[in-house]
């Protein structure tokens, strides 16, 4: 309890803080620059250079947290993948080289790309669908509201729900794994699913997509509600049935929303870690590039090169769609 | 397109949909039901047949002979095998491998001249004519119809034994603060992005763009090697509470400024030029003005933030430490997966205490988090 509350003052003192810095750094600029009670070009002037400075300082605490914490990480991350397991000696490439021969590095960039090609396409995919379905029908928020629901549900707590649902007894005995006693049901043998090499990696995806299906169908349900109301009147006049509407009338509308989605779900799949570390760690073949990374920064007293030649990999990966983020934001902001 | 009523397409449109809710909503409700039943039937019998009474094969080992009571010259151990818990007893044995060879009211011999009599409701009685020797009770395995139990003794267990309770104030601690610090510093950020004039913004804009799908784990090596350097210099521990509350402003902050500038350059140009013909200051119009226009899109991002932070297991186990005093819940739920493996009773009970803030949080706010996700994500389209 004392560390709550010394967590509660804290955060009350960093907040103080901030705002004495961002009030503080204000009137000293004011004070130097004074720009009222002075006449002509002197108060003109002593505006134009507030106004220039004014807006570093507005920004100088977030620049700087992200030029700790996410900007010279970068940097430093190649640098180290350079380097040996202390990070001190220069290695060249030799950590890239260990990479292509390693059989598990292998195993994760297969799975890494399985989950790629699998989870953005089915949660999008069910997204839209549920998305179309449920604006048709009276309780569809109610429906929305539980199919969004998991989005809130930590990584690590619905690899226990789901490792629950997946649950082996041996054959004969009671199934308290809903998907076995399924299978049961209908005369088939339980399966012990997560150690089932290569199946496995699909029985781990269901996990995410269940997560992000409603993350996808949000922001496709409001994209179709955007949908002007004039071009589906003119296709139902046109005797356009349903399946015709949607595919050829609503889909290609939201084409830009969908491919934001997708690559948004397709981010979080490469960083894509608590599951795989929760359900399995990497064993039966389902090992990812995200855990991988983990497990070498620390096996062995940890190896910061591999582990940093490994995150650069996923770095190297993330880089296509983020060119194609600034693209499009720069696009946008371009007007204003 | 709404205009179909009662036609067979829309009884399928409703069939699919309550489908998919089941699909998307049993795995939860089973970890729910599951983590409030008797940790005896959880353990024998599916979550869907919890309102069921169950048969299970129990053992059961009676006191000790040291406990033998003198009745009438004959020597007796009583109890009863359900411990004053209702349940219907079918057959009973002593041998493992009978352990269904008699039925409720019968008496059994017992290989050393003692008899064992067990009742339907389980009241039992070991006789023996002399005195019985040992200090082990003697098995007794019981087939038992047992009716649903429903228990608050795993949560009870798992917050006590098991340390979820102090891992429970652990991500409060982790949690709170750091959602609360970022919000002044992204909201100052965002402002000066949105609203002022100077060279470079356009550049900074696509930065923060850019450094919004950073993987995590570009930051993770450097950062730590960082904490432990600024550790050893200054001489404090490297995995604190303040190291992991910055860790997390630093990678929430990207979003933080995006959703914050999005918000507000959508906000009327005429407002902050009218305060400026004022006299207002930057400063002013931002603190008087904008900061309280722009309470939707903070408490988007407050939510998310908050979410992010209870929930996240990387950032908790990399810069808080996996030691038993500041394991976070999701690291202690990763830690339970591992030594109680098999034991569901305590697995259910702690991800359900793990998941329940957040959904108490998306439950109450859900407004603000779609508002949030749509302004974060719906652009190009």
């Amino acid at each position: 309890m004392n560390q709550l509350v010394f967590a509660i003052v804290t955060m009350l003192a960093g907040v103080l803080a901030c705002a004495f810095y961002f009030f503080a750094t204000n009137w000293i600029l004011d004070a130097i620059f004074p720009s009222k009670g002075l006449s002509g070009a002197k108060a003109s002037q002593n505006l134009r250079t507030t106004n220039a400075i004014r807006p570093w300082l507005f920004m100088l605490p977030a620049l700087l947290a992200l030029a700790i914490y996410l900007v010279y990480p970068v940097f430093e991350s190649v640098r180290l993948s350079f380097h040996d397991r202390s990070g001190e000696n220069v290695v060249g490439l030799s950590n890239f080289f260990w990479m292509l021969g390693d059989g598990e590095f292998r195993q994760s960039i297969f799975n890494n790309f399985l989950w790629l090609l699998v989870v953005p396409a089915l949660s999008t995919f069910f997204g839209l669908v549920i998305a179309a379905l449920t604006d048709r029908i009276w309780w569809g928020n109610i429906a929305k509201t539980l199919i969004f629901m998991p989005m809130a549900i930590s990584f690590v707590g619905a690899a226990v729900i789901w490792k629950f649902v997946y649950d082996y007894r041996a054959e004969g005995s009671e199934q308290i794994g809903i998907l076995n006693a399924i299978v049961t049901y209908f005369g088939g043998s339980p399966e012990a699913w997560i150690t089932l090499p290569f199946w496995n990696n699909f029985f781990l995806m269901v996990i995410l997509i269940w997560i992000q299906t409603g993350f996808a169908m949000v922001i496709l349900s409001a994209a179709l509600r955007g949908i002007p109301e004039e071009t589906l009147e003119a296709a139902v006049i046109d005797g356009a049935n349903g399946l015709q509407i949607f595919f050829k009338i609503m889909i290609p509308q939201i084409w830009g929303t969908i491919a934001v989605v997708w690559t948004t779900i397709t981010i979080l799949v490469l960083k894509v870690f608590d599951i795989v570390l929760a359900m399995t760690n990497g064993q039966w073949q389902t090992q990812v590039l995200a855990n991988l990374m983990f497990d070498w920064m620390f096996r062995g007293g940890g190896d910061f090169g591999r582990g940093a030649a490994i995150a650069v990999v996923i770095m190297v990966l993330v880089v296509p769609i983020m060119i194609w983020n600034i693209r499009n934001a720069m696009r946008e902001t371009g007007g204003h | 397109m709404s205009g179909t009523t009662r036609s067979p397409l829309t009884i399928v449109v409703h069939l699919s949909v309550l489908l998919l809710v089941a699909l998307w909503t049993l795995p939860t409700a089973g970890l729910l039901i599951s983590s409030l039943r008797d940790k005896d039937q959880l353990a024998v019998s599916g979550w869907w047949t919890a309102l069921s009474t169950s048969t299970q094969n129990l053992v059961y080992r009676a006191p000790s002979p040291e406990t033998q009571v003198e009745r009438d010259g004959k020597f007796v151990v009583a109890g009863n095998l359900m411990e004053g818990q209702q349940a219907e007893v079918s057959a009973f044995g002593f041998n493992s491998r009978e352990p269904a060879a008699f039925q409720p009211g019968e008496t059994a011999e017992l290989n050393d001249g003692e008899r064992l009599t067990v009742q339907a409701d389980g009241a039992f009685e070991i006789v023996s004519d002399t005195r019985m020797e040992g200090t082990r009770g003697q098995r007794i395995f019981f087939t038992a119809a047992v009716p649903p139990r429903f228990t608050l003794d795993n949560y009870r267990e798992v917050l006590s034994a098991e340390g979820i309770g102090q891992s429970f104030i652990n991500s409060l601690t982790v949690a709170i603060p750091a959602t609360i610090i970022p919000i002044l510093v992204a909201a100052f950020c965002a402002y000066a992005l949105a609203w002022m004039r100077f060279p470079g913004r356009a550049i900074l804009i696509a930065v923060v763009v850019g450094l919004l799908v950073v993987p995590l784990q570009m930051s993770l090596i450097p950062l730590l090697k960082l904490y432990n350097g600024v550790g050893a210099f200054l001489g404090v521990p490297a995995k604190t509470y303040v190291g992991i509350w910055l860790a997390h402003m630093g990678f929430g902050l990207p979003l933080a400024i995006y959703l914050l500038r999005n918000y507000m350059a959508g906000l009327p140009k005429e407002i902050m030029e009218s305060a400026r013909v004022d006299g207002a200051s930057d400063f002013d119009i931002f603190v008087k003005i904008i900061l309280p226009l722009s309470f939707p899109a903070l408490a988007s991002f407050a939510i998310f933030q908050f979410l992010w932070t209870w929930n996240d297991l990387l950032v908790a186990i990399v810069f808080l430490g996996t030691g038993n005093e500041e394991l976070v819940l999701t690291g202690r739920l990763v830690n339970l997966l591992g030594s109680r493996g098999g034991n569901w009773e305590i697995l259910t009970a702690s991800a359900f205490i793990t998941i329940i803030v957040p959904l108490i949080v998306f439950f109450a706010l859900q407004r603000y988090l779609v508002r949030g996700l749509l302004a974060g994500s719906v652009k190009g389209g």
